[in-house]
């Protein structure tokens, strides 16, 4: 157990330092602007894995802590003038206690209806910030910029500074949650996906390891919506809209929805999905339709899922 | 927020009387499609995320009908039929296959569709807004009601549309293919092995959702502009309208459409921002008393 924590490490240390090495390959603005939004989508996508493809909790409503992430950080740096590490971890704190207590009052329900009540509370986030004109800017947005003052030397007004920082984000995130799924908890997670009844019976406080899962989700999807706050340098009601969760489903099942890096891989083609066919054709939604129709009919475990189950299979089939 | 609006309107009669006539007949028009929708939960167990869709191609069928025949009624039932015929083909394709997935496979498969339709909405009525117009035999002035309009259209329109009501409660508690669907929803395993084709019943019934959603569409088109996209608030107000009014009954689907077809009115005078905000809240509301449904059962 302990060599695998120490091989983490050192594969986290090398994924970073090839993010760090990137822009050499990638010079230009183009890139670094695409990798900072895939760190935002992944984290955030990758989080919803954690109720959806691990602990069975289908949300409909994740967006809710995307659009509370971006608005909370970017209202305290706007409004109350903190540092960004101050704001970052209170930001981490609201949407902690915002998920304990949505989360409290969804898990009661089951299948569809815990989905739609996670989609109501979303939705009922998005009319609060379309609603609250003086604080929020309504359906423009908020106005003025969010302020990035440097903290220890990092000047995230910087384009490659807020690269790296980004890249960091998301490296620390993904390696929390790949610890998470691998503890003795990720493991009660599946197995109340895989059959809650059983594992009450086996004396697993169901509704708290929900609960917990619930809540490590909202905070991980909350730190997604900081970092689009930091780069557009504002915060939008579309933030909290369904659409957003909607992608992050996409993102999942495109990547393989049974495989922790799926959401990561599927957050690469949907990005990159969004950037080529916009550029190739005005009409966008119906290739979109068509390529989504191919991986719910056809490619069901998405496609880094289908990679590693036909790699599996050749192993397999040499033995 | 303009509370002093709400009340100012709220003391004179004329402004009640338009805005309830408004509200009902956006209720009735709602109560159409999230029939269609509630029946085909409570029969399939599917949530059909694409049914504003199927509202938005029975408003241009409509529209495409109308203006070739001039003639309104064969607008109304060939738009209708068409999209009932559209909603079976599209269950006996595609949604049957993703039956016995989770319920993310469906929702992918409806949002598929959804981008698609929009897309071929576009490519053949233009991506500018249509109007239908008012067919000739409803121009005529308004029926004014204490100084409140109710124009005749909105009277054929509440009139149809409580029709349909009564018609499919006759026909979901009275006939043999009622009990039928009835028998299908709480045991299709059963249900198939005393002899009847369930997968014609399931088509059936996503073909009579279709049929409603497109008659929805089709009554909407002389009161509403149409463009591609119009389907999803309509999906939306018919979630929650499923939810308030519980999962698989048609008047719980009346009683929510009509409640949602009022706060929409009313709340574009009062709380304009907040109107979707209310109906969330509604919806918050009863999934954590009783998910069920005001008149779902439960389960």
């Amino acid at each position: 157990m302990r060599s695998t924590v120490w091989l983490d490490i050192v594969i986290a240390a090398a994924a970073m330092a090839v993010l760090l090495l990137l822009p050499l390959v990638f010079p230009g603005k183009a890139f670094s602007d695409f990798m900072i939004r895939l760190s935002a989508f992944a984290i955030f996508a990758t989080s919803l894995n954690l109720l959806v493809g691990y602990t069975g909790l289908v949300s409909f409503g994740h967006g809710l802590f995307y659009g509370l992430g971006a608005y909370s950080f970017a209202l305290m740096m706007q409004k109350l003038g903190t540092s960004i590490p101050v704001a970052f971890i209170a930001t981490v704190g609201v949407s902690a206690a915002v998920a304990t207590v949505v989360g409290a009052i969804c898990i009661r329900l089951k299948e569809i209806y815990f989905s739609f009540l996670t989609l109501a509370f979303q939705m009922l986030l998005h009319s609060v910030i379309i609603a609250w004109t003086p604080l929020t800017g309504g359906d423009q947005g908020l106005t003025g910029g969010v302020p990035r003052p440097p903290f220890l030397g990092i000047r995230l007004d910087d384009p490659q500074h807020l690269y790296i920082f980004c890249s960091a984000v998301l490296v620390v995130s993904l390696y929390i949650m790949w610890h998470l799924v691998r503890s003795p908890f990720g493991y009660t997670m599946r197995m109340i996906r895989d059959n809650p009844r059983r594992a009450e019976f086996l004396g697993v406080r169901v509704w708290r390891v929900r609960l917990l899962a619930f809540v490590v989700a909202g905070v991980f999807g909350s730190i997604g919506g900081l970092l689009m706050s930091l780069f557009v340098s504002s915060a939008y009601p579309d933030f909290a809209y369904w659409t957003v969760s909607g992608e992050a489903v996409f993102m999942i099942l495109m990547g393989g929805i049974s495989v922790f890096f799926g959401p990561l891989v599927g957050a690469v083609m949907l990005l990159l999905l969004n950037d080529v066919v916009t550029r190739v054709t005005e009409h966008y939604s119906l290739m979109l339709g068509i390529i989504i129709l191919c991986f719910a009919l056809g490619l069901r475990k998405g496609l880094l899922g289908f990679v590693l189950w036909a790699w599996e299979r050749r192993r397999a089939g040499a033995q | 927020m303009d509370p002093q609006a709400l009340l100012t309107c709220l003391s004179t009669a004329s402004c009640v009387i338009t805005q309830t006539t408004g509200g009902l007949i956006s209720g009735m028009l709602l109560f159409l499609v999230a029939a269609g929708l509630s029946l085909i939960f409570g029969t399939l167990k599917v949530v059909n995320f694409m049914h504003g869709s199927l509202y938005m191609l029975g408003a241009y069928f409509a529209y495409t009908l109308y203006t070739a025949t001039g003639n309104f009624t064969i607008a109304v039932v060939g738009a209708a039929l068409g999209v009932g015929l559209f909603g079976l083909v599209f269950e006996r394709l595609f949604m049957s296959r993703v039956y016995n997935t989770d319920v993310l496979m469906q929702l992918l498969v409806c949002y598929g569709f959804i981008l698609i339709l929009d897309d071929a909405v576009k490519i053949i009525w233009g991506a500018e807004f249509l109007s239908m117009g008012m067919p000739a035999a409803f121009q005529r002035p308004p029926i004014m009601i204490a100084g409140g309009i109710l124009p005749v259209y909105y009277l054929f329109l509440i009139g149809v549309t409580l029709g349909v009501a009564l018609l499919l409660g006759l026909l979901l508690t009275r006939t043999r293919a009622g009990k039928i669907v009835r028998a299908a929803a709480v045991n299709p395993t059963m249900t198939s092995a005393l002899g009847i084709n369930t997968a014609l019943v399931f088509g059936g019934v996503f073909a009579l959702g279709g049929l409603l959603a497109g008659l929805s569409g089709a009554l909407a088109a002389p009161v509403r502009s149409m463009v591609a996209g119009m389907g999803f608030s309509i999906l939306i107000e018919s979630f929650i309208v499923t939810v308030i009014g519980g999962m698989g009954s048609i008047g719980g689907a009346l009683v929510g459409a009509l409640l949602i077809g009022l706060v929409r009115s009313f709340g574009t005078i009062g709380f304009p921002l907040f109107t979707e905000g209310v109906m969330f809240l509604f919806m918050t509301l009863v999934l954590i008393t009783k998910p069920s449904g005001l008149f779902g059962k439960e389960h």
